[in-house]
């Protein structure tokens, strides 16, 4: 079975909630002692239907809100696929959760209200979807019992929401438009009667034919060392493994490779998952590898294949999106984890903030606030080996740690 | 096929040549079950390579028994390169202890085990009484001081964020204060693979690599790697009462009967097998992997739903986790 996630974005109250509660009552996901606390919880609140969106929010904090305000992640599935759920809030100020689902998924759901139609937040929800490169996106128009199934006013939304299209950068997303109400159930797992002018997918239909392949970010095989397998026992006295998950591409025993920074060319000797040898190791496998020269090899080094070589810089201008509360500041000094290696970096300036809904882009600014998009060039103590992110989203993306309180502070998509 | 090899003119080491060749380590074959494995096994070595003083917990719990193979795998040819440590709530299934010694001596890896007893002895923590009594929420106390006594940085664990609500919030490295507390609106954010093990003295880390495991894949992988699990898991013949709806043991003395409350002899099994004061059994006849697989496919009540302390409200998980509760 294949595992799809998807990261789903919408304002407060589109309905976020309800379209995950009846995805999982739908296909028959919901356990019956969950379903029993559903419809007890909806009897106490006096609704005349089922509250599905009591079947994600998690925190008793949310509860008293009735807001969804952090990342959760749901399971179901269906006899084709596995399908992890990001359930991540709508609200103007947390932008940084809906990166941070989005970082993780291979397709992603906006939700509109078909009340109100395309509003400034559908631009930015769009936008970070845009940015973060996922390739399959529904735009599920919701409510549509709210306006009659009106034709009209599905259409208007779409032509609004085309319009947006124009402005984004990575053409080759996919997007696909569907009238439904999360409610009552229409067009999300069964086709609706109330659509007759729609003979497109339901929501559920288009996830189960997507093809996992061609959703996924295939590039040049990148291979960071994790960790360095050393057994120090008899009979593996002289064994050193390099341990780490391959990405982009496959490697194959025999493959000639270059050990960055130390630049030393090598052969892949075996390729271990375990106790089993393997010819090939295929991207997102985390396997073992020798080499058929004794090289000096460290955590944070990477393995390539010599003729597809990254780039190696101590500079770099990234697309960075800002999470913590302490601003960023032009000049600061920070710790960039790119993938498992970890260096110094320094601020040397915000080119310009990008307005995340399309609006243009802002110049002259010295600090990022929480949420704030810009481009920002950085300076490292040490060179990184990295790719751009539009040819590679592991190798092209890094992490920002504030070094003094050692969070997550940030997130950079490498121009 | 021999023919067909002589037909192309191959030669004889040719020939074993490719017939020794090593297979395809195929991940498109079982994509879910691969995928979860590969990530799991990221996530070990990155705990190894963070952290100064990682441990496992080990409750004898399929869950951690699952934890420790895949940690044999990321490490392979070399040892597990951390303990593993049991609460020991002292109201364990005897089964699962024996499992656990000959499961820590096969490894060759260092068993360290901390009593909730002795907390209870030193007055740290004060026993529940009453027909509820339960010791889960005392392990807390004994989890955090072996935390402080050991300087562990990093506890691995066997959580999965389908198990409840509370969960599914929860990071893969999740940071824990001083006092082991959970701050849920102040998580740090996870993108992509990276995860970032950097905490300050005196915390430390909750990591969780079979997160985005359900239930049934957790079975599914017992079942394809064959991996040994305490015989409670499986159908056998038990004295059990009823209470609440729920199926309690009725042997060994350690969940609280009352006079009026009937012992019968049933066919049950575990689907955990925590704390036995407050584990329930459900009825199976399912006493082969396969079987019980089969089972929880088909499945309708979820795994906590057998047990009785996520019921004594709906926040109850989120509370506890806020004090220190794994
Ligand atoms: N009529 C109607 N109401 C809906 C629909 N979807 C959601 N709602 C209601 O809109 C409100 C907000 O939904 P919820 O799922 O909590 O939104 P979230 O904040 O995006 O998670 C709730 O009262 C839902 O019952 C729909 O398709 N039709």
């Amino acid at each position: 079975m294949e595992v799809l996630k998807i990261a789903t974005a919408g304002s407060v109250d589109d309905g976020k909630s309800t379209l995950i509660g009846r995805l999982l009552y739908d296909t028959k996901s919901l356990t019956d002692d969950k379903l029993e606390a559903i419809e007890r919880t909806s009897k106490q609140k006096g609704y005349d239907y089922l509250d599905f969106s009591l079947a994600t929010d998690g925190l008793v904090a949310e509860r008293e809100q009735g807001i969804t305000i952090d990342v959760a992640h749901i399971y179901f599935s269906t006899a084709k696929k596995s399908y992890i759920i990001a359930d991540t809030p709508g609200h103007v100020e947390y932008t940084r959760n809906m990166v941070t689902g989005a970082s993780t998924s291979q397709a992603a759901i906006i939700l509109i209200d078909a009340r109100k139609g395309v509003i400034e937040q559908t631009n930015r929800h769009f936008f970070i979807n845009n940015l973060l490169r996922v390739k399959e996106v529904i735009v599920a128009v919701n409510k549509m019992d709210l306006v009659d199934f009106s034709e009209e006013k599905y259409n208007a939304i779409k032509a609004d929401f085309e319009e947006l299209m124009s402005k984004r950068d990575y053409a080759d997303q996919k997007i696909t438009f569907i009238p439904i109400s999360a409610l009552k159930g229409d067009n999300v797992v069964e086709k609706s009667k109330n659509t007759p002018w729609y003979n497109g997918e339901t929501i559920l239909e288009h996830l189960e034919s997507l093809d996992l392949a061609a959703v996924s970010n295939v590039g040049t095989p990148r291979f960071p060392v994790q960790y360095v397998v050393r057994p120090k026992t008899e009979e593996f006295h002289d064994f050193r493994g390099f341990a780490g998950k391959v990405y982009g591409g496959e490697l194959s025993v025999g493959d000639e490779v270059v050990v960055l920074p130390s630049m030393t060319r090598s052969k892949i000797k075996n390729i271990y998952f375990y106790d089993k040898e393997y010819q090939t190791a295929p991207r997102r496998s985390s396997v073992t590898i020798t080499l058929e020269d004794e090289v000096n090899v460290s955590r944070g080094d990477m393995l390539v294949k010599a003729e597809d070589l990254p780039i190696i810089d101590k500079q770099l201008t990234a697309t960075v999106s800002w999470m913590d509360s302490d601003s960023l500041i032009t000049g600061g000094k920070y710790v960039v984890q790119h993938g498992v290696n970890k260096v110094l970096a320094k601020v040397d300036a915000i080119e310009h903030k990008v307005n995340p809904d399309y609006s243009g882009i802002e110049e002259n600014v010295s600090t990022l606030q929480m949420n704030d998009i810009a481009k920002v060039r950085l300076k490292l103590n040490k060179p990184i080996f990295y790719d751009q992110f539009k040819d590679h989203r592991t190798n092209g993306s890094f992490i920002i740690i504030d070094s003094r309180t050692h969070t997550t502070a940030g997130v950079g998509f490498i121009n | 096929m021999w023919i067909a090899y002589i037909k192309e003119n191959k030669t004889v080491s040719t020939l074993i040549e490719e017939i020794l060749k090593p297979e395809l380590l195929d991940l498109e074959k079982r994509p879910k079950a691969n995928a979860l494995e590969h990530e799991a096994i990221y996530i070990m070595r990155e705990v190894a390579a963070q952290f100064e003083k990682p441990v496992l917990l080990f409750s004898g719990g399929k869950d951690s028994i699952t934890l420790v193979r895949l940690a044999q795998k990321a490490f392979w040819p070399a040892k597990i390169p951390f303990p593993l440590m049991h609460i020991d709530t002292g109201h364990n299934f005897p089964e699962t202890i024996e499992f656990r010694d000959k499961l820590v001596e096969e490894l060759g890896v260092e068993l360290i085990v901390r009593n909730v007893q002795d907390s209870i002895d030193q007055g740290k923590v004060v026993e529940e009484t009453g027909k509820y009594a339960s010791r889960n929420m005392l392990q807390t106390t004994t989890l955090l001081d072996a935390i402080e006594e050991f300087k562990f940085d990093a506890c691995i664990g066997g959580a999965r964020r389908d198990e409840e609500k509370a969960r599914a919030k929860e990071r893969i490295f999740s940071v824990r204060d001083d006092f082991g507390q959970w701050d849920e609106k102040n998580q740090r954010p996870e993108l992509f693979d990276m995860l970032n093990g950097e905490i300050e003295m005196g915390q430390n880390v909750r990591v969780f690599p079979i997160s985005n495991w359900t239930e049934l894949d957790v079975w599914s992988y017992i079942e394809k790697e064959n991996i040994e699990i305490p015989s409670i898991y499986f159908a056998h013949k038990r004295n059990i009462f009823l209470r609440d709806g729920l199926i309690w043991s009725a042997e060994d003395g350690v969940v609280f009967r009352a006079d009026d409350e009937v012992v019968e002899e049933r066919m049950v099994r575990f689907r955990t097998v925590g704390d036995m004061s407050c584990t329930a059994a459900v009825a199976s006849y399912a006493d082969t992997i396969e079987k019980v697989v089969a089972e929880i496919r088909e499945s309708k009540i979820s795994e906590r739903g057998a047990r009785i302390d996520d019921k004594r409200s709906e926040a109850a998980m989120e509370k506890r986790k806020q004090q220190g509760y794994f």
